[in-house]
């Protein structure tokens, strides 16, 4: 039970069960889908961006309690985060569940500590971060109004 | 009859082992199943003796390892009840072994205007050749429906039947659902409309006994990983008169009579469908594999494994929180469930946890998950090395799930 508790931590189910900002965005400026052709879990990002800052940023979709908890935590984590910033939190989550060294610059992810675990799934990794393969997708492209 | 797993499960090295600290229970036999160590010992004995070309060399080796190989076709020619090992054809799986029947139709006798017939269980490997033959020749993909509890609709089936269909490809049983769809009475049924039948055996083969002649099929699938033999091998079964029709699918060695530059004549069946080395220790473990079955004897395995379906199914019934995903009446030892409230995959990373290996997603059927309404099912697929205690272990798993996701 250790082990499974490791992965799925009070914050993840909580997260899985009440997942915040879990709706469509009215006036969303950005929006990309997220798929992971492997399982068919997939998700829809919609991102409120003005002049370079996330203002709003929802999610909906269908997935595992690791993918879920995970998109929801990271629209908790990116609400006032400009864009640059936002790029480099991918960066850190990225590294942290691949188990690279996270870079020396004392980065916090805050909450997003709780889906380390995740590295001892390398078959789950790609749940985890589906949310933000979308989020660096809706974030690279053009300004969407769907 | 005396089914003794216990001396069955000794052939089988990989299952005595622990994973996570829990005792091995492998309920994923759909995906691939395990492989007896006569199998494995005769990879090695190939490998370490006798290993050459086949068809080439006058040598010792040569002449070794090309007798085996042909050995290999007769054997499968015989496990199948096929009339000529020229109907045997060799490939590296189920998937091309589809793919070269729709590759070679599409080419010389599927026309626009022809439809095609296939059903809504069916594995993404018995959809998209199809699809891509359709979209070479225009003709038309259409789709048997099923019910609710996962079973073709006959009477729609016949409906969609009419001088148009040309071919007709169904699973034999679904691997998603574990359905055991009644070809014999459909392929009877494309006939009367003059339909070729594909038939994709990869879930029958290892779980009861075929005879492709009973069946009257023309066409029929399968793999060599699903069916205790090594991957890299499959087999396509097809009438002697219909692949003599056929133009080859790949050029190369093998498949020749004689080249020039100017014209190039096929090699006689079934090498016309071989080019290059074909996938020779491979065939020779699927030899070994099928012979081992045929000891167990299919019919045997068939009734054990209906056993140990009833009692996972008994099991499952006591537990409110599962809920099954196709409930065919005539089904194989596969079950897929749903678990309320949690996704599948969770519920696999929990059973990982447990020592029970199963598989969740969509199970290469996304056309019949949407049918169904899921994105994803757990899935549990038996084979005839399992065990009652190892369905105890997998049910006392289950129940871990509601305990992390309390």
């Amino acid at each position: 039970m250790s082990g499974l508790r490791e992965l799925y931590q009070e914050v993840i189910i909580d997260h899985n069960k009440c997942p915040r900002n879990f709706c469509k965005l009215s006036g969303h400026s950005h929006y990309a889908e997220g798929l992971n052709p492997l399982c068919g879990d997939r998700i829809s990002l919609y991102l409120d961006i003005q002049q370079d800052k996330i203002e709003r940023v929802s999610f909906e979709g269908s997935g595992c309690a690791i993918s879920t908890a995970s998109a929801s935590l990271m629209t908790e984590m990116l609400k006032g985060k400009d864009v640059e910033e936002a790029k480099k939190l991918f960066s850190v989550f990225h590294a942290l569940l691949t188990g690279q060294e996270a870079s020396d610059e004392g980065d916090d992810i805050g909450k997003l500590q709780v889906l380390a675990g995740v590295k001892e799934y390398p078959a789950r990794v790609k749940c985890a971060t589906l949310a933000w393969h979308a989020l660096m997708d809706a974030m690279s492209g053009a300004e969407t109004h769907g | 009859m005396l089914f003794d797993v216990e001396k069955i499960r000794q052939d089988f090295p990989i299952l005595h082992q622990h994973v996570q600290g829990k005792p091995l229970v492998y309920f994923d036999n759909a995906a691939t199943t395990q492989k007896p160590a006569c199998v494995i010992e005769a990879l090695q004995h190939y490998y370490a003796c006798d290993n050459a070309n086949v068809h080439r060399g006058v040598h010792t080796l040569s002449e070794r390892s090309t007798k085996s190989y042909e050995n290999a076709l007769k054997t499968t020619q015989h496990f199948l009840g096929a009339g000529s090992e020229k109907e045997i054809i060799f490939t590296k799986g189920t998937t091309e072994g589809i793919n070269l029947v729709a590759y070679c139709l599409a080419k010389n006798y599927l026309k626009e205007g022809d439809e095609i017939l296939v059903s809504c269980l069916e594995h993404h490997a018995n959809i998209v050749p199809w699809q891509l033959a359709c979209e070479q020749t225009g003709c038309r993909l259409k789709v048997i429906p099923i019910n609710d509890q996962g079973e073709i609709l006959q009477e729609e089936y016949e409906k969609l039947l009419s001088s148009k269909t040309k071919v007709v490809a169904i699973a034999h049983v679904s691997n998603a659902l574990g359905t055991i769809n009644p070809i014999e009475k459909m392929i009877a049924l494309a006939h009367q409309v003059g339909a070729i039948c594909v038939i994709d055996g990869a879930q029958a083969v290892a779980h009861q006994k075929i005879n492709v002649q009973t069946l009257d099929c023309d066409f029929y699938v399968f793999s060599g990983h699903k069916t205790l033999g090594p991957t890299g091998i499959g087999v396509l079964y097809g009438k002697y008169d219909l692949l003599k029709k056929m133009p080859p699918y790949q050029g190369g060695g093998d498949m020749i009579r004689e080249v020039s530059f100017e014209k190039t004549t096929y090699n006689d069946l079934p090498y016309k469908f071989e080019a290059g080395t074909p996938p020779i220790s491979a065939a020779i473990g699927l030899a070994v594999a099928l012979h081992y079955l045929e000891s167990i004897g299919l019919a045997a395995i068939a009734e054990y494994e209906q056993i140990l379906l009833d009692y996972m199914l008994v099991q499952l019934a006591k537990m409110p929180e599962i809920k099954l995903i196709g409930q065919a009446k005539h089904r194989g030892a596969i079950v897929s469930f749903l678990y309320e409230g949690v996704h599948a995959h969770d519920v696999g990373s929990i059973l990982d946890h447990e020592g029970v290996a199963i598989r969740n997603g969509h199970h290469c059927a996304m056309p019949l998950m949407k049918r169904l309404g899921v994105s994803a099912t757990s899935r549990a697929s038996l084979a005839f090395y399992n065990t009652q205690e190892e369905i105890d272990q997998f049910i006392r798993a289950l129940k871990k799930v509601k305990e992390v996701f309390n």
